[in-house]
């Protein structure tokens, strides 16, 4: 399964908080949300674990590598150098 | 070994897991023996088999190019059993790039070729930091990047599960890879620390 989004694409990680509205299980860490951040490369395609925590049917949704500036996490970070996390393709927005 | 000193799991934790293979048996969905043969399978991992990995890849140049491109692959043609377990990704170090493995939301590791975690892997102060001063923490495990190395933290939110392919330290030129898997331990593996010449086990 390929996704909408090639290697070296500017995206964002949506700002969005579900976990305000009720019960959720996410794997998109709260400092990546609403940050800046280029795809590396796809890892395929996995069982949304959105649902499959709460034993829903799971589509299976593309996963990327994105790569992230700590520059553009954190207000102290030092050096150059990056961080590279798993994110699933419906928590990305294209960037321009 | 003895994973339950306390005694806890005689007690009130105990019924619950009872009843909860009662269901899984009942329902079908796994059967004591499944659920004894995964145990068993979790117990003999250890970071031997990561470590027997990473100097075969120092050693032969066909199966460096497999563990990069499919881990799970390398790891099965060693004889690791990979089967049912999430895929494992291999993170290459080079000159310029070192690999820092983290999992902030939980604790994901590769428990397949490292077995249980350190203590430390699980702990909030290992997750938060690594993230946001990986500098600063790998110093405290005695690591100093050398200059031009850039660090690459790897946090581990999904299906993936992430091992670090170290550089093979200078000074081991001709040695068997037996003698090189010597050199690794746990740490080498997530990157918290980067082998040496010298044996650790």
């Amino acid at each position: 399964m390929s996704g909408r989004f090639q290697p070296g694409a500017a995206v964002r990680v949506r700002d969005a908080w579900p976990e305000r509205q009720g019960p959720v299980h996410l794997r998109t860490p709260h400092y990546l949300r609403g940050r800046p951040g280029r795809v590396l490369r796809s890892l395929g395609a996995f069982p949304n674990p959105e649902d499959l925590a709460f034993g829903r049917p799971a589509a299976a949704v593309p996963l990327y590598h994105v790569a992230f500036d700590p520059g553009t996490l954190w207000p102290d970070a030092a050096r150059d150098g990056d961080l590279v996390v798993e994110v699933f393709e419906h928590w990305l927005e294209p960037r321009a | 070994m003895n994973h339950d000193p306390a005694g806890l799991v005689d007690a009130e934790g105990g019924r619950l897991l009872a009843a909860l293979r009662h269901l899984l048996a009942e329902k079908d969905i796994a059967t004591p023996g499944e659920i004894a043969e995964r145990i068993a399978a979790t117990e003999r991992a250890s970071p031997r088999l990561g470590a027997a990995m990473v100097a075969q890849a120092w050693c032969d140049p066909a199966f460096r190019a497999l563990m990069l491109a499919d881990g799970t692959a390398a790891a099965e043609s060693l004889g690791i059993a990979m089967r049912g377990l999430p895929p494992l990704g291999v993170l290459e170090n080079t000159p310029a790039l070192h690999h820092l493995v983290v999992c902030t939301l939980c604790s994901c590791y590769p428990r397949a070729v490292l077995g249980y975690p350190p203590f430390w892997f699980k702990s909030a102060a290992y997750r938060a930091r690594a993230v946001r001063d990986p500098l600063g923490l790998l110093a405290e495990f005695g690591t100093q990047l050398p200059a031009g190395q850039r660090v690459r933290v790897v946090d581990s939110t999904a299906d993936y599960r992430w091992m670090v392919l170290p550089l093979r330290p200078a000074g081991t030129q001709g040695w068997s890879a037996e003698r090189l898997a010597a050199l690794l331990d746990a740490g080498d593996l997530v990157g918290t620390t980067v082998p040496t010449a010298r044996e650790r086990v």
